[in-house]
Order: C-alpha cells, then structure tokens, then sequence
C-alpha cells in the first residue's frame, strides 16, 4: 500500500499505470514521471522501496496539480467564466455543450437524460 | 487549433484607432465596435465597447480577466425565450 498524492493508494499494477490513478496525471505524464525519478516503467508499485515512493511523491509535489486542487481550479475558471458574462460562461450556466456542438439531437452528455414531451408525435 | 504566437493577436485596425481615440479624449463613452473578432487587450481595460450582435450594440465594460478572450464573447447574438408552455398540459 503507497500513499501518494493525498489518499490515492494504487496497487500491484505497474508505476506508470498505477500512476494514473492519481486525477490529474494520465499515461504520457505519468511516463514523465518514471523517467524524470529513473524508475523502470516494468515495475510494480509493491516493488518500489520508500525511498523510491517518497521521490516520487515530491516529484509530484513541485511539478503537478493534482486531485483537490486540480478540482479546485477547474471549478474556479468555470465560475469565473460564469461571473464575466462571456458566452462559454452562459453556456455552462444552462448546462448546455460548451464547444459549438449541436443541441437539436444528441448532446445527452450535457442535458442529462431525454425529458419526454408530450403531444410532440402523433 | 490555436494562433501562432508570432502573429500577435488579431484586432482589427479601426478598433485600435477608435480606442486610442477614446483614452485621448478621457470620455467615457460607449465605442460602437462591429469586429466581434478582435481579440481583447490589456490597453483596453477601463473602455466600454458597444459590441453588435447583429441587431444592437451591446455595451460591454472591460475588466481585467477578458484580456485575451474576444469581443463576440460577450455579446451573445440568439434571443431564446425557453419553450411555450405545452398545450395540452393547460387544458388539464
């Protein structure tokens, strides 16, 4: 059992994969991460001495956001983009796709589960 | 895909011209702009634009975290009032 970044606790996975646990670091900086502390990609978490595990912990420590605070600032540049005005802010607001897609079909993702309307076929 | 950084940010010449304008005179007026797609710039923090969506001008005050975003952004161009309220749900 390794605690990095918090109470992420990977398993008997290799590193770069058990890495990616981690929100925030996914596969190519988790690769990043190997090279940069000089740990081989073939070994397991389990394998790894503390020595080791601290490296990589403060390695993510300088170099990544991660977890709460990651969260944290994603949620923070939406609410911002709320507050301005702007119209990816509008668009958050209404809980509709923010990117340009089309909203005539499909964008369940966002709209959530298809409301029925009644009287719309005959 | 994103703008090369050795452009420089895109706006249109007559909007610079019209903000230079504007700080000269020290009025605070609302510059009437059409180019939704001129990029926001720091020299323009303070100025009320008057950005058209099509039918009017819409008066956007700049403040300091649009820098870099476009002026169209803040002037949205549909009206949508939301559905009608269905017919046969008010007959009940």
């Amino acid at each position: 059992m390794a605690r990095i970044a918090g109470v992420n606790i990977p398993t008997a996975k290799r590193v770069p994969i058990a890495l990616t646990y981690i929100t925030g670091i996914g596969n190519t900086s988790a690769v990043a991460i190997c090279d940069a502390v000089g740990i081989d990609h073939t070994r397991r978490v389990n394998e790894l001495s503390d020595a080791e595990v601290l490296k990589i912990r403060e390695h993510i420590d300088e170099n990544y956001t991660v977890e709460g605070d990651l969260r944290r600032e994603v949620t923070m540049n939406i609410k911002r983009m709320m507050d301005l005005g702007s119209y990816r802010g509008l668009r958050h607001r209404r809980n509709l796709p923010v990117r340009g897609q089309r909203t005539s079909t499909n964008a369940r993702t966002r709209k959530g589960p298809a409301k029925a309307i009644a009287g719309k076929k005959k | 895909m994103a703008r090369s950084v050795w452009k420089g940010p895109f706006v249109d010449s007559y909007v610079l011209k019209k903000a230079e304008a504007a700080k000269e005179s020290g009025r605070n007026d609302v510059i009437k702009i059409w180019s939704r797609r001129s990029t926001i710039l720091p020299q323009f923090v303070g100025l009320t634009f008057g950005v058209y969506n099509g039918r009017k001008h819409i008066p956007v005050s700049i403040t300091e975290d649009m820098i870099g975003q476009k002026f169209g952004e803040y002037s949205p161009t549909r009206t949508y009032y939301g559905h009608a309220a269905d017919k046969k749900a008010k007959r009940k």
